[in-house]
């Protein structure tokens, strides 16, 4: 994915690799690389920081900017004190489901219904593999109601929703007995982000090529 | 430690005291429940105390489970497996400890903080802290400083322990504290935190006695502190 004729590179957690790479082809971002590292990090984000200072350093040697697409994740700010060090910035917040819903509405969400567990179009495509698989429900299913048995929702924040993709979130709650809630949030969170914290050198008018994928998916 | 595939072929009450200890504590590492059940049957037959059950061979076998834990040996799902197993052996010695009046070291308010409904460790560590002695007293999840307040003044315990997993709940904790302070509340009670993204800096930050990484440390720190508080009374008597 690391390309020489980029000048600022992304690293990002492979939760948000392909809602990236969607921004920068839709915005012709083309001097900007990607990098991901694996999603299921996220189960362990206390490997977070150093894989991602190892990344930099490997960055470093090529690209003039670096970013990180990542937001607290879980470190309870070691991976801040990692980014301080190497003077690299990350996405603001803790975690990406604030970032696609907006801060405040996500609060708001969550103060309502404390019990929702959320999903994003990764997390729905990949429930399977982080959740049921890693979490060991799919070997003990007796698991499944010591994980969720205060839950009582599931919210999928959609990016790029699709009929399958809708289904396959619907059949998720079902598995899990849990009511369901559809919040389209699209990817604007995550682009005015991008916009604010990288040179965006040769992007053109966003908003239109947004819409006009839109009208495709 | 050994994972033995034939533990279905082996008869519990034919091994002696030692190797049904260490059988016991290879069921638990594999989370069997009907084993774990089976074998402290067995060894309160054969006229262990309970107390001694829990601490030999349960107690030990869920700190093999810990530090494996920690060391990234286990993951979640087994130390889930591991935990209802031992709650299995447990709910048969708790009834005969109850019984045998054994004294209990110190009481302990526990509860996961607004916001959060992560209970896994938070229920780790109320069974450890159960299996080493104390009285533990669970209000559960998500709960507002009101919760802990009621909890305190209905049970005054020595001990209130509070757990957060996600970065947004972490500062309710001082909240927490600060409110025990201003009720004058907080010299009296021994503030104990922990959760996965928070470590000692921020357990001193937000004012609490002692940030606790897993719940064989709490374990330990809860008796020192304890111990600290008892000899402090006695000085403060004799004074
Ligand atoms: C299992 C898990 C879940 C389960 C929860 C099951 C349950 N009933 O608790 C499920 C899958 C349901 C879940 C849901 C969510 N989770 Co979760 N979860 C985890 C995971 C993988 C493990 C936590 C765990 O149980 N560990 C096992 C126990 C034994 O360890 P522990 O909790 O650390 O406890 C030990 C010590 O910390 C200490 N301790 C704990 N409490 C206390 C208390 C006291 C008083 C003391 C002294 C000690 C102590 O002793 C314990 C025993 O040794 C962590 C990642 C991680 N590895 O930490 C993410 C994690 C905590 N979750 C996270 C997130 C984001 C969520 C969700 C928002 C995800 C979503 N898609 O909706 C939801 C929460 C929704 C909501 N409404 O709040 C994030 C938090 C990120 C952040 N910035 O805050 C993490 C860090 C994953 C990540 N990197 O993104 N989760």
């Amino acid at each position: 994915m690391l390309s020489a004729a980029s000048s600022a590179l992304i690293i990002c957690c492979g939760a948000l690799a392909r809602e990236i790479k969607t921004l920068i082809r839709l915005n012709q971002w083309y001097h900007i690389a990607l990098t991901a590292l694996p999603a299921e990090l996220h189960n362990h984000p206390e490997q977070i920081p150093e894989a991602i200072r190892q990344k930099i350093g490997e960055g470093r040697k090529q690209y003039k900017r670096i970013f990180v697409a990542y937001a607290d994740c879980g470190t309870g700010g070691v991976l801040d004190q990692v980014l301080k060090e190497e003077g690299v910035e990350r996405l603001p917040g803790v975690h990406c489901y604030g970032l696609y819903a907006g801060e405040s509405r996500f609060q708001s969400l969550q103060e309502q219904t404390p019990g929702s567990f959320y999903l994003t179009d990764f997390l729905v495509k990949h429930f399977q593999r982080l959740v049921v698989e890693s979490l060991g429900i799919d070997r003990h299913p007796q698991l499944k109601s010591l994980y969720f048995n205060h839950y009582t929702e599931v919210v999928y924040f959609s990016q790029q929703p699709t009929e399958a993709l809708l289904l396959r979130a619907r059949e998720i709650a079902d598995q899990l007995l849990l009511d369901f809630t559809h919040v389209e949030t699209g990817l604007r969170g995550m682009e005015k982000i991008l916009e604010q914290k990288i040179p965006l050198r040769e992007s053109v008018n966003l908003s239109l090529n947004l819409d006009q994928h839109r009208r495709v998916v | 430690m050994a994972i033995d595939d034939s533990s279905d072929d082996i008869n519990l009450a034919e091994l002696d005291d030692k190797e049904l200890s260490l059988q016991m504590q290879d069921d638990l590492y594999d989370g069997l429940n009907n084993e774990i059940a089976e074998g402290t049957s067995i060894l309160l037959d054969r006229g262990w105390h309970p107390q001694k059950v829990l601490n030999e061979v349960l107690v030990e076998g869920m700190r093999i489970v810990g530090v494996d834990f920690r060391d990234g040996v286990l993951f979640v799902p087994e130390v889930l497996l591991s935990a209802n197993a031992m709650k299995a052996g447990m709910s048969l010695l708790k009834p005969l400890l109850a019984e045998t009046g054994t004294s209990v070291i110190g009481k302990m308010v526990i509860g996961t903080v607004k916001g959060d409904i992560h209970d896994i460790g938070k229920n780790l560590v109320s069974m450890m802290m159960e299996g080493a002695g104390f009285e533990v007293i669970d209000i559960g999840i998500n709960n507002p400083v009101e919760n802990y307040l009621m909890a305190i003044e209905e049970h005054k315990p020595d001990i209130l322990g509070m757990s957060a997993l996600l970065t947004t709940t972490m500062p309710y904790m001082g909240t927490v504290i600060e409110t025990l302070d201003k009720e004058n509340l907080r010299s009296e009670t021994i503030v104990l935190v922990g959760g996965a993204p928070l470590n000692e800096e921020f357990g001193r930050a937000v004012g609490a006695d002692a940030y606790c990484r897993d719940a064989a440390v709490t374990v330990e720190i809860a008796k020192q502190l304890i111990e600290e508080r008892v000899s402090q009374h006695q000085q403060s008597a004799i004074q």
